[in-house]
């Protein structure tokens, strides 16, 4: 249900407003100003980048994995990351 | 089969029962107590399988059965005057949300001042909150319309709430023999709700989202035609009702109108002495009618129109007023009628505001000046006015 | 990795909360400790956006969207109809600090005291912050909003709205912070396997209306409980439990700092605050002593 939904009858909807897609279609990594940059090799894999992540943007693996079309750049991971693994360097 | 003679509330309280609900949310208000307190026992006793949701203010019973509604379960309320008012943001929710909410309303007048007794004030209050509204003027039609509604609302086509209502201690409290179909029969004239559209584990949707304007207006188009197409569904199950049980119902009540030179458009108990009052005249040389409106919402145009195309007079009398205005089915009818080529002349009467009393008599005056061409024509005239 | 809270994720992201949204963070805490058998049910609020616009759907679990004051009685309706219906399933009432100390009180009340089956969560930022942050009664203390001015702040405290739910002497009543997600989520574990009115309500940081840094929404968090201001307390059946207590407190100036709400404060109403948020402290001790 990833795809945009294109109502084009009156018929495509039911009579009351229900949902029929999910909120993928909007792709919030061009909000950012600042973009989390991931150093590797300070990463003591301790997960808290993942846990600390308000829409989930973070992937959780072996290492950390940034979802760089929803990241937001609120900045919270590098805030948090306890050895400064990640780093927010200006994008726009 | 069963014969009771009951309260108007009883009635009310037994077509909950007989309609099996799943979920009842109520809150007290005079005179419509003993609706939730007859429900509250047969809850208690197990006759009735339902949950019963005590809730702390009209607002949120009817929150409670949208709700309820939205899980999928027959839910049902029932209120009056005030608490209807409370209600108010609650009942756009229903409808909008097309939810097929049953609600009894015992018709009674807003205060201040406090006044438990009967108009319709009330309810047509509620008018353009898309909820369906059937009028009644016997016990016997209160409980077939409770079961009635149930169908009619939640008909696929239509899927939208309906409010019954009786007047208040004229009919809420007075006894009157109540037929009672048996419950094998009634199941089979009403199967168990099946929602088509619920909240669902296996298909999670969001309802009620925001909606910007590019399709919040084809909603309410589908809204309005719902509520259309409800005319015909009132009609088809009001004629299956009548297969199944033997009382044929529909949008309204035609009375002696066949060669009839002057028309009554009246509703509630009104209806009723009124009935009285067109037999008396007809004894005494007049050729009077009556149509007694059981719905109101919808309109039902067609049928006004069908009627008024073969009289000359017409007087509406309404038990409400929207102040500035008129009486509510006074506009509507002349509304329904404004295009038509040719037109009977309508009087518009308002009678009986804050449950004065409504007499055969003032009937017959009403009928006999209105003969006489003695009301006011661009005007309403308030009847019986101590001023 | 190592994760202390459980993987799956059961909100999609591209939601449109402001960037280091503590609401968001709260619900998708939320979804992972409840699991997929539950409706949510949300009332006027952020929420109310951040859960998409028609046709898209935030959530992958059922929701319905109410009027403001309805939230918790809306709730208590869906879980009678699903009973009806034979269906179980947690239904979880997901309300902003408006919708649940102010216009919602009312229907919470009446849920609490009929110990209707829900959980009630109230994801508290403090303020109306879905219209443009105006004061609620959980606005704290001297906090600027719209409708308190910088040269008319806040003149009345938090509401305690807990200590009103637990005056209903529901099985359950709990404080969470966005900035414990163990202990937020424990509680919400805990409080499914238990039947009545529960009711957690959880301090969410929010940047745009706090005047913070979107990047501190979780060190804030941390220091509303570290400095006492917002403990974390279950009350289960009457018995209080303090979940933290601060060896050394930090001071409130720590964590009112960093908030432009609080910027034109005096040294004087740090002081005053200072003072209430010990006494309040002082306070839970004792009822955890005695209760």
């Amino acid at each position: 249900m990833k795809d945009k939904i294109i109502l084009r009858n009156a018929s495509d909807i039911p009579p009351m407003a229900m949902s029929m897609g999910t909120t993928l279609v909007s792709k919030t990594g061009s909000w950012r100003s600042m973009k989390p940059v991931f150093h590797k090799e300070k990463c003591i894999k301790c997960g808290t980048c993942w846990k600390f992540c308000p829409n989930g943007s973070i992937k959780n693996g072996e290492y950390p994995e940034w979802d760089y079309e929803y990241c937001k750049g609120c900045g919270i991971c590098a805030e948090e990351c306890p050895v400064k693994a990640i780093e927010m360097v200006k994008e726009r | 089969m069963v014969k009771k003679v009951i309260y108007g509330n009883h009635a009310v309280s037994y077509g909950a029962r007989d309609a099996r609900v799943e979920v009842i949310a109520a809150y007290p208000i005079t005179p419509q107590t003993q609706v939730v307190e007859l429900l509250s026992e047969f809850c208690a006793s197990g006759e009735l399988k339902a949950k019963f949701i005590k809730v702390e203010s009209e607002h949120s019973a009817m929150a409670a059965c949208v709700g309820a509604s939205a899980a999928g379960a027959r839910a049902f309320t029932a209120t009056s005057s005030q608490g209807l008012a409370l209600m108010h943001e609650m009942l756009h929710w229903a409808s909008n949300a097309r939810h097929p909410i049953v609600m009894a309303n015992v018709n009674r007048a807003m205060g201040p001042p406090w006044n438990i007794w009967t108009d319709q004030n009330d309810s047509m209050a509620q008018r353009d909150t898309g909820w369906m509204q059937f009028y009644c003027s016997t016990n016997q039609e209160v409980y077939d319309t409770t079961l009635m509604t149930f169908k009619i609302c939640e008909n696929d086509k239509v899927l939208l709430p309906g409010m019954l209502s009786l007047d208040a201690f004229v009919l809420s409290h007075t006894s009157e023999v109540v037929d009672m179909p048996p419950q094998e029969e009634i199941d089979e004239f009403l199967p168990p709700y099946k929602a088509k559209y619920k909240l669902d584990l296996e298909d999670p949707r969001a309802f009620g989202s925001l909606m910007f304007p590019d399709w919040y207006y084809e909603l309410k188009y589908k809204q309005h035609t719902s509520m259309e197409e409800a005319l015909k569904v009132i009609e088809k199950v009001g004629k299956e009702f009548g297969d199944h049980f033997g009382r044929y119902y529909g949008l309204v009540e035609e009375y002696r109108i066949e060669d009839a030179e002057i028309i009554l458009v009246v509703s509630g108990t009104i209806a009723q002495t009124s009935k009285d009052a067109v037999d008396v005249l007809r004894k005494e040389g007049m050729k009077a009618g009556l149509v007694r409106m059981r719905t109101f919402r919808p309109f039902p145009k067609e049928k006004i129109r069908k009627i008024a195309s073969k009289v000359n007079k017409m007087i509406v009398i309404d038990r409400s007023i929207s102040f500035g205005s008129e009486g509510a089915f006074f506009t509507e009818t002349k509304a329904c009628l404004y295009n038509e080529k040719d037109r009977p002349e309508i009087y518009g009467i308002i009678i009986g505001l804050g449950g004065r009393d409504v007499t055969v008599e003032d009937i017959m005056k009403i009928a006999k000046k209105g003969k006489e061409g003695k009301f006011k024509i661009n005007e309403i005239n308030w009847w019986g006015v101590k001023l | 990795m190592k994760l202390t809270i459980p993987e799956e994720e059961l909100m999609y992201e591209g939601t449109v909360d402001c960037q280091g949204c503590g609401g968001a963070l709260a619900m998708r805490y939320a979804l992972k400790a409840l699991g997929k058998k539950t409706f949510v049910v949300i009332p006027a609020c952020c929420w109310s956006i951040i859960a998409g616009p028609f046709p898209y759907s935030a959530l992958q679990v059922p929701l319905y969207h109410t009027a403001f004051e309805t939230a918790a009685i809306v709730s208590s309706g869906i879980k009678a109809g699903l009973e009806m219906k034979g269906i179980d399933a947690t239904v979880m009432a997901w309300a902003g600090d408006g919708g649940t100390f102010d216009i919602g009180i009312q229907a919470l009340s009446g849920v609490a005291e009929r110990n209707d089956d829900i959980i009630y969560v109230c994801y508290d930022n403090e303020a109306y912050m879905n219209t443009g942050i105006q004061r609620s009664s959980a606005t704290p203390y001297k906090a600027w909003t719209t409708t308190t001015p910088r040269n008319y702040p806040k003149a009345r405290p938090k509401k305690d709205i807990d200590e009103i739910l637990v005056a209903h002497e529901i099985p359950y009543v709990a404080t969470a912070s966005v900035a414990y997600p163990e202990d937020f989520i424990r509680k919400l574990q805990k409080a499914k396997e238990i039947k009545g009115t529960r009711f957690i309500h959880v301090l969410a940081p929010c940047p745009t209306g706090w005047r913070s840094l979107p990047e501190h929404t979780i060190k804030l968090a941390r220091l509303a409980v570290q400095t006492n201001i917002f403990p974390l307390y279950e009350v289960e059946n009457g018995k209080y439990k303090i979940n933290i207590k601060p060896k050394n407190p930090k001071p409130v100036e720590e964590y009112l700092k960093l908030q432009g709400r609080f910027r034109h404060l005096t040294e004087k109403d740090i002081k005053e605050i200072q003072e209430a948020t010990n006494k309040k402290w002082k306070k839970l001790l004792r009822k955890e002593e005695f209760f």
